[in-house]
């Protein structure tokens, strides 16, 4: 009999009689009074900036500055993008400073914002960039986790993820560091 | 206080019967002034505790024997200890019917739960005017739910609390970290002895930095793991058990 | 190799206590860091009981769900491997490795790899992995094991990281700045990530009704080895399963706030199939779970999420240090999950506790942690694994306290011999005495006082 079996038989022999899922009433969970201003501090709290005043004008500006630096930016928030990104293999991304991609949905609670496959190009491009950029528009930020699986499907596509913050570590006596292996800053604007 | 005076077995823990009979004076002595009708079956030894935590539970059967015996046919059993409380409630499982059993895990009390829920006492005439130092222990707070417990979203309560609060001239200091453990763990003090004394010093330091006179508790056996090291450590503050407390000037 | 019992090496610990006390102050740190996460939901409570009911719902359905789990992962393009033991697990990871000639090897933490000793087996064959999360790189610099399944270094100080990256990553002598250390760190990981050809990860959420995964760190190292990487190996055990995404909202909820007190990690990736051009293995790892699925008294220990509350709370855990349970998971639910791996070796770890009850009321999937301490010492001491010297004396004490009337003259002989003698037990042979006065032994019992007076 191989592994597989093996196991199978034995959960299925030792398991407890079945029992039921709970019945679970989402408005029991949290809602918050202003989802924007709930979730801004939740970015704040995470070690990201958010920018919500201005925030087209603040975006322009953003990506200016940071072109005339003449740094390798990625702007995924163009129709069309400049080359095919999703061919880039992590030593041709080496050296990306600045990336911008779009979220589809937000989080108040956590400050968490959902980057689809299909939004990030490429599965590195958000984790290798050194600053990270993503722009938001408020009327997607939802007050829970419950709501946001709710409205998400995250199966929809091969990967997806919740990023709340730039990468950080307290593995040194629990000093926070932001900047640990992924993208060293965090910045959004809700547009 | 309910109108019926009740007949109340005092369950005394076997190592209060012998080195801190001044707790279980002070503890018979409230109840008969709040009006029990209290009787000390005098055949009483221990709950089996020792034996039960240290994985020798298949040992206890005598102890659950002896208990039933001695405590059958009380409405309410009352003992100043919450960790033997516990053990009685989760563990007794000999000596009696399933009935039998059941009435005696249902009608045995903490003092202070029983003083609140039971006699819903809602003044004394104690005084201690003293600077006192309150120290919660995990059996009674995390087992019976004496008071709200520092890792749970709840509401703050506390039946120890409430009941100090009637006492003239006491003032209530509570440590930093308000419901650590003490260290003591039953066998815990011996086999794990340097973890043990670590965390009473760790507990006392804290009272101390309040300066506290007293450091009190509802169980006997963490007070005995603070008075050792208190007086190792030769401080003047003294461990008081809440009967003592409560008993006093009444 | 002889293995110190958790008392001895927790005296040995304490031995140096401005280190003790900065260990135990560093993680209530972290213990108030989460009481005030979870104070800001006032649902809190009710997500303890969803995900308990969650956990408990799926052990009892387990090989169904798994079934599921496998055929959707399957046609998602992801290659399923079954291992039944330790050696199974680490032997079907070799054969990927040698299948694909590869020989660099990006790990994020994964407690399992760490359970099964995959770092050693692959070292014997002479493959390196290198570990990426910040805190395992440390002390795989340094030849030690995590002592904490979060935050792997909490038993080291900063001095200590220093000294280890001056040796190893040529930092600059004494400069025990955290934010130069790591940045150093991730200087040189980076570039390790970049030449990975294969990255392994473990699993928090394993979702049987998709066969997606979902793996979540706040370094973002996970990602970075296997987006790197053309060959992702996902290790978990066959208890990460639970029914669907919806309930990722339950967990992930609760996962960080217990942990450390954030919301949520940085990073909370879902995979479900792998790029184009990659291979995505998942390596599903029984060794003991489905034996202790079949402990009525011990199965719902698997419910566990791995996010070391317990350890934090733990007053014996703070002032221990983690490597005094001598086991890949120390603390609490350490206690109670290895010695279903191995009775023997770890039956002294459910002893060292005060069932103090702290555990279970942080587990954000509501194990009964100290009740199963109680219990597994029931266990251990009905299997033969206790001293003899502990036997003898728990059989005394029991006669004794089982005869009302030897217990009275062994009561009166005994404040006898204090109060006479006090040098039988003030000595160094009773550890109740080598720091605490023993306790004023009275004339008379209570039971002496209240025949006289009643």
């Amino acid at each position: 009999m191989g592994n597989r079996e093996t196991i199978l038989q034995a959960v299925a022999s030792n398991k407890p009689d079945l029992l039921a899922l709970p019945d679970m009433d989402f408005s029991l969970t949290i809602q918050y009074p202003d989802l924007l201003d709930q979730f801004i501090k939740m970015v704040h709290a995470a070690g990201g900036q958010a920018f919500y005043k201005n925030g087209n004008q603040e975006l322009q500006n953003d990506l200016a500055s940071v072109k005339a630096e003449g740094k390798f930016i990625i702007n995924l928030l163009e129709e069309n993008p400049a080359q095919d990104w999703a061919a880039l293999n992590a030593l041709e991304l080496e050296t990306l400073d600045t990336c911008y991609l779009r979220a589809d949905l937000a989080v108040a609670e956590n400050g968490a914002m959902w980057i689809s496959e299909t939004r990030m190009a490429n599965r590195l491009i958000p984790f290798i960039c050194q600053h990270l950029v993503i722009v938001l528009n408020p009327a997607v930020i939802v007050n829970n986790m419950h709501e946001a699986y709710q409205q998400l499907n995250v199966s929809a596509e091969g990967f997806g993820v919740f990023i709340a913050g730039p990468s950080k570590t307290a593995d040194i006596e629990q000093n926070l560091v932001i900047g640990a292996h992924g993208a060293r800053s965090l910045r959004v604007y809700l547009i | 206080m309910p109108d019926r005076i009740m007949k109340v077995g005092l369950f005394i823990p076997c190592y209060i019967d012998q080195f801190y009979p001044d707790v279980a004076k002070a503890t018979y002595q409230l109840l008969k002034k709040l009006g029990c009708e209290l009787t000390y079956p005098i055949n009483q030894t221990c709950c089996g505790q020792p034996m039960a935590n240290s994985g020798f539970s298949n040992l206890t059967k005598g102890c659950d024997v002896n208990f039933v015996k001695n405590f059958k046919g009380f409405d309410y059993i009352v003992c100043p200890s919450g960790s033997c409380v516990l053990h009685i409630k989760e563990h007794l499982k000999d000596g009696g019917t399933p009935a039998e059993l059941e009435k005696i895990r249902q009608s045995v009390f903490e003092l202070s739960e029983f003083l609140v829920d039971i006699l819903k006492i809602d003044q004394l005439n104690a005084s201690f005017p003293h600077k006192v130092g309150m120290h919660i222990s995990c059996h009674g707070q995390r087992g019976l739910h004496l008071s709200s417990m520092s890792e749970r979203v709840s509401p703050a309560f506390s039946k120890t609390e409430h009941l100090l609060s009637m006492v003239k001239g006491l003032e209530l200091l509570k440590p930093e970290r308000l419901d650590e453990c003490c260290g003591f763990g039953g066998t815990f003090c011996v086999f794990e002895e340097a973890v043990s004394v670590k965390m009473g010093e760790d507990r006392i330091k804290e009272h101390l930095v309040n300066g506290v006179e007293f450091i009190c508790g509802g169980d006997t056996s963490c007070l005995m793991h603070f008075e050792g090291i208190l007086k190792r450590q030769g401080s003047k503050v003294k461990t008081i058990h809440l009967a003592e407390i409560l008993n006093s000037a009444l | 190799m002889i293995v110190k019992q958790h008392a001895d090496a927790a005296q040995e610990f304490i031995k140096d206590e401005a280190r003790t006390d900065w260990h135990d102050e560093t993680l209530w740190f972290v213990r108030n860091k989460r009481d005030k996460a979870v104070n800001t939901l006032p649902e809190w409570e009710i997500l303890r009981e969803w995900a308990s009911h969650i956990k408990d719902h799926t052990l009892s359905n387990l090989d169904h769900y798994l079934k599921s789990f496998e055929e959707k992962a399957v046609e998602n393009g992801i290659h399923v491997h079954w291992a039944a033991t330790a050696e199974d697990h680490n032997r079907i990871i070799h054969k990927i490795i040698a299948d694909n000639k590869i020989d660099k090897i990006v790990k994020s933490k994964s407690m399992l790899t760490e359970e099964c000793h995959l770092n050693d087996y692959l070292q014997n064959k002479g493959i390196q992995i290198l570990d990426s999360d910040l805190g395992e790189y440390i002390v795989q610099l340094r030849k030690e094991t995590p002592s904490h399944i979060v935050l792997p270094a909490i038993h080291l100080k900063r001095q200590d990281v220093s000294e280890t990256f001056h040796e190893h990553l040529n930092t600059e002598k004494g400069n025990y700045d955290p934010q130069y250390l790591a940045g150093t760190a991730r200087h040189y990981l980076r570039d390790r990530f970049i030449e990975a050809e294969l990255a392994i990860t473990g699993v928090n959420f394993a979702i049987a009704e998709s066969g997606g995964f979902v793996v979540c760190t706040n370094e973002g190292n996970a990602d970075m080895g296997v987006h790197s990487a053309n060959i992702h190996i996902a290790c978990m055990g066959i208890e990460k399963i639970i029914p669907k995404a919806e309930h990722l909202g339950v967990f992930l909820r609760l996962l960080t706030r217990s942990a450390t007190g954030q919301p949520i990690t940085t990073f909370s990736s879902h995979f479900n199939k792998p790029r184009s051009g990659q291979q995505m293995h998942l390596v599903i790892v029984d060794n003991g779970r489905s034996r202790q699925l079949g402990r009525p008294d011990f199965r719902n220990s698997l419910k566990c999420i791995r996010c070391a509350a317990c350890f934090n709370t733990c007053p014996v855990y703070r002032r221990s240090g983690g490597h005094s349970y001598h086991s890949t998971v120390a603390g609490p639910i350490g206690s109670i999950l290895n010695p279903n791996l191995d009775m023997k070796a770890n039956s002294d770890l459910p002893f060292a506790s005060t069932l103090c009850g702290s555990c279970s009321n942080v587990c954000p999937v509501k194990i009964d942690i100290h009740d199963q301490l109680w219990k597994w010492r029931q266990e251990i001491v009905a299997n033969g694994y206790v001293g003899n010297g502990k036997k003898v004396g728990m059989h005394g004490m029991a006669w004794v306290l089982t005869n009302p009337k030897i217990y009275r003259t062994v009561g009166r002989i005994g404040r006898w011999v204090m109060r006479t003698f006090p040098f039988i037990l003030n000595n160094k042979l009773n550890p109740w005495y080598k720091q605490r006065e023993m306790p004023q032994a009275p004339q008379k019992s209570f039971r002496d006082w209240y025949k006289e007076n009643q």
